[in-house]
């Protein structure tokens, strides 16, 4: 009897470890790594795989490829136009940070990509940046391509329910400033909540790390 | 019998002249709304987002319920929470206001989001707002428009140093 139940109690907590096992493994497939902030001082173990090669259109009608500006810093910020709140924080952000570089800004290629390219025609994108720094290049393209340059940057994009008549949605979307350096490799992400002189700061501190590495 | 009915006036008169006196500030029934403001929208944007401080200093809880605008088709409540460097919006019905409670609505946190824009918002304009609380009835606030990704209500000068958020 005694016998029996240890076997029952062992069988079940086996199934539950299990399921645990199952459900872990899962969520690596449906969560995107968490993206470690780096603290000021940036120390760096290994390089995590973000980024890679894309073919997006500029708003002039321009091709766009992750070596068109091969030799300048990419600073990429992903969002859309219908976000009232999160994706102007940034924008602006971007833009004072750029003011602040002065002529450093020089080496660098400012990018907006759009994530909803459904609502985000090259003319809506175009229209919207004229709000911010000219030198900030608006991304979109086809569903197709959108979707790989997510999967290729490792972004989590999730759209909302659409309220009762179903035509207005919000997008939820990493919230990260990507920058990436002048030979296309992922360098590191700044939070798009940081103000425009925390931008500026950082991007000057890894511009001369960069110097001095070489 | 006739003495009541006197109270009842006065009551009233006082209620009027509150509300009259108070008309700067926008409060009815302990529920007092500071600071509004909205953000100036970048170039053919359809929605916009609109900030300001609810309290409720009287006794009973109150909540609001809806919110109306001339400039929009609807105003929304989001609430925008930063998850593992998430930026997740979420439309909430409605907004408890508890005695004593101040509710913050503010850049990267909750906002009133703006639907169908019927005209961009410009820098410096204002419009109006209708908030709908459940007890204190309706309130109707002046929001003024600052720049476009402007961090905080007013300081609307200087290009250097308004979009710059303090923490």
């Amino acid at each position: 009897m005694n016998d029996k139940l240890y076997w029952a109690i062992a069988g079940l907590s086996a199934l539950i470890l299990a399921a645990f096992c199952v459900a872990a493994g899962l969520s690596f497939l449906f969560y995107p790594e968490p993206i470690a902030i780096e603290p000021q001082g940036i120390t760096r173990l290994g390089t995590p795989a973000i980024g890679g090669p894309f073919t997006l259109v500029a708003t002039d009608g321009q091709t766009v490829t992750d070596r068109t500006y091969r030799g300048k810093w990419l600073l990429i910020y992903f969002g859309y136009t219908s976000c009232p709140d999160a994706c102007p924080t940034a924008l602006n952000s971007m833009s004072v940070a750029l003011e602040q570089l002065g002529s450093r800004a020089d080496e660098l290629q400012p990018l907006f990509v759009t994530i909803d390219p459904q609502r985000d025609s090259r003319d809506v994108v175009a229209n919207y940046l004229t709000s911010f720094d000219s030198r900030i290049v608006g991304l979109t393209g086809s569903g197709d391509q959108i979707a790989s340059m997510i999967k290729t940057y490792r972004l989590y994009v999730s759209r909302e329910k659409p309220d009762s008549d179903g035509k207005d949605y919000s997008v939820s979307h990493s919230s990260f400033l990507y920058l990436m350096d002048p030979q296309g490799a992922f360098v590191s992400a700044i939070h798009s909540e940081a103000t425009g002189d925390e931008i500026a700061t950082r991007l000057r501190k890894e511009m001369a790390m960069a110097r001095a590495d070489r | 019998m006739r003495y009541s009915a006197n109270a009842i006036v006065a009551v009233f008169l006082v209620l009027a002249l509150g509300v009259e006196v108070h008309a700067q500030t926008s409060a009815a029934g302990g529920v007092v709304i500071e600071q509004p403001w909205a953000r100036a929208t970048p170039g053919g944007a359809k929605t916009g987002a609109a900030y300001m401080t609810v309290k409720n200093s009287g006794v009973s809880p109150d909540r609001l319920v809806s919110a109306t605008t001339s400039v929009a088709d609807k105003v929304q409540f989001h609430e925008e929470r930063g998850e593992n460097g998430v930026s997740r919006m979420q439309e909430v019905a409605s907004v408890n206001a508890e005695p004593g409670a101040q509710i913050v609505f503010k850049p990267g946190g909750m906002h009133m989001m703006m639907v169908g824009l019927k005209q961009p918002l410009k820098e410096g304009q204002t419009f109006q707002m209708t908030l709908q609380f459940e007890k204190a009835g309706s309130i109707a606030v002046a929001v003024p428009v600052g720049k476009v990704g402007a961090m905080e209500h007013g300081n609307m000068g200087s290009k250097e140093h308004d979009h710059t958020m303090k923490k």
